[in-house]
């Protein structure tokens, strides 16, 4: 099990997959702006999408766990 | 002349525009949103009306809003800064219908260079030359390939309708141009509301560099020198200065011509910006686009001719000659404009935060124009400019010596910043060497 954090402090702009998704190493996994500049969240391995931790719209801090790769 | 000035705009031009108002004895209004209300541009301006909430569409980019507070406040002038809503003609058209002087160039020049397309047309009938490309929007991807075919690889992919490199992507071949093109239509749907697609032969290791214009009251167009932009990070400026260390004389005057032809085919007045990008080796441009409005990096300008551009510019609006003999400009020295982002220096991601210490350089030649203080807030709302440092010398090597100094006395503190970055650029051989270009940063970046 695996936790994606935010590096940054942002607001969640799009999530690009759902609970059970398999994805692959450097799939984008959701996609955060700050400062009018968009932030691609990418998988660091291969994995399934266990837990979304945050919606559209939501503002998310450094070190927020937005989901959760198993 | 009028006597009372809006500014609609936040951080470093808010106050640098209020500033020069407020010497001339202009009467200033500055607007703010909620989580700017400690800003110093609204501590400097005489009045400060709030807009709204944080986010720019309930705020600064609200135009019921800031003509509202124009209304209450009895201004008679609107300065738009950059950005926000400074290059939207129907916001300058409701000022103006709001009988109000605007600071900028009449709608109808700059709804004809508004749109990339339009205007890569429009120089090339003026005679500038224009990079090759499409004169046309490609309908879809299978266009936009056979049109490849005939400008040749590599190609730049940009949204028409747009800007800040948002969007832009350069292609080696059709593989890369099938994945990239319809990336570039969705971001420029979802930023610029068109999906207009301009495809534009890419010049590999080019310069980017710019003319300042400025079109006066009684129609003449003067040009105020260039500035080399071409230290970007994602597209974005980091580094600017004058003169360009890859313009040669014979080039420069080449580029001026072209710049003064380019905004007299738009009939242009006010302050404007002709960017093009330049091969060093072959000493040639070619127009890229102009810009409607103050730009950033104008301070350089400045500081080589010695002359206030946001006065200028007031006085074009009130339809008065400017406060210099236009003939008589000579550009004096070497001057650096330093962009300070809150952004960390190795990734460039944006750092949001409060600032907890803010110490800015002084010195011999160094100007800082700052949108921030200490015990500010940096909202994730607004872009990651903190403040511009500005270094004259005689010449690029003091420049560059007083720019070391100054960058290691800035002090900032509660944010990460690039200030390690640009002092990193100025001890790399290829920037202060004065041969770099647009891909000198990805390369330092790897």
């Amino acid at each position: 099990m695996m936790e994606v954090t935010s590096e940054l402090a942002a607001t969640v702009w799009k999530v690009e997959v759902a609970p059970g998704a398999p994805v692959q190493e450097e799939d984008t996994l959701l996609v955060l702006e700050s400062m009018k500049m968009e932030i691609p969240v990418l998988a660091e391995g291969a994995g399934v999408v266990r837990e979304i931790r945050v919606q559209e719209g939501d503002s998310v801090e450094e070190g927020d766990v937005l989901l959760v790769l198993e | 002349m009028f006597e009372s000035l809006l500014v609609a705009n936040r951080g470093e031009i808010a106050v640098r525009v209020i500033r020069t108002a407020r010497r001339l004895g202009i009467r200033t209004i500055a607007v703010h949103s909620t989580a700017d209300a400690d800003a110093p541009h609204v501590a400097l301006a005489d009045e400060a009306v709030e807009l709204g909430p944080e986010p720019p569409a309930q705020s600064y980019l609200d135009v019921d809003a800031v003509l509202v507070a124009a209304r209450r406040t009895g201004a008679q002038a609107v300065h738009p800064g950059y950005g926000f809503l400074s290059e939207n003609p129907a916001f300058a058209r409701r000022v103006a219908a709001a009988g109000l002087v605007w600071v900028g160039p009449d709608p109808e020049s700059m709804e004809r260079v508004s749109d990339k397309i339009d205007a890569r047309n429009l120089m090339a009938a003026a005679g500038v030359p224009v990079a090759a490309g499409t004169e046309e929007p490609c309908a879809d991807l299978e266009e936009a390939v056979r049109a490849v075919a005939e400008i040749g690889y590599p190609v730049m992919v940009k949204p028409s309708g747009g800007g800040g490199g948002i969007g832009m992507a350069v292609v080696e071949d059709e593989t890369a141009l099938r994945a990239a093109f319809d990336t570039a239509r969705t971001r420029s749907s979802r930023f610029f509301g068109s999906d207009r697609i301009l495809l534009e032969r890419y010049i590999p290791r080019a310069r980017h560099v710019e003319i300042q214009v400025l079109g006066l009251a009684d129609g003449r167009v003067v040009a105020l020198g260039e500035r080399d932009c071409s230290v970007q990070r994602r597209h974005q400026k980091v580094i600017e200065e004058t003169p360009s260390p890859g313009v040669g004389d014979e080039l420069r005057r080449r580029m001026i011509d072209g710049a003064v032809r380019a905004a007299a085919a738009v009939g242009y007045r006010n302050a404007g910006t002709v960017e093009c990008l330049v091969d060093p080796e072959r000493q040639e441009f070619v127009f890229l686009e102009m810009n409607t409005r103050l730009q950033v990096e104008h301070p350089v300008t400045e500081m080589t001719f010695g002359v206030d551009l946001v006065e200028a510019q007031l006085l074009i609006a009130a339809g008065k000659p400017v406060q210099f003999e236009p003939d008589d400009l000579r550009p004096d020295g070497h001057a650096i404009e330093f962009r300070v982002y809150a952004e960390d220096p190795v990734r460039f991601l944006p750092s949001p935060g409060t600032l907890t210490e803010w110490v800015e350089p002084t010195g011999e030649g160094v100007r800082v124009d700052a949108g921030y203080r200490a015990g500010n807030t940096v909202s994730r709302s607004y872009d990651p400019l903190l403040a511009k440092l500005v270094v004259h010398g005689a010449d690029r090597d003091e420049a560059l010596a007083r720019s070391r100094a100054a960058v290691a006395a800035f002090r900032i503190s509660g944010v990460r910043t690039n200030l390690p970055f640009l002092a990193e650029l100025l001890d790399a051989p290829e920037f202060v060497s004065g041969r770099y270009d647009t891909t000198t940063v990805p390369r330092l970046r790897g």
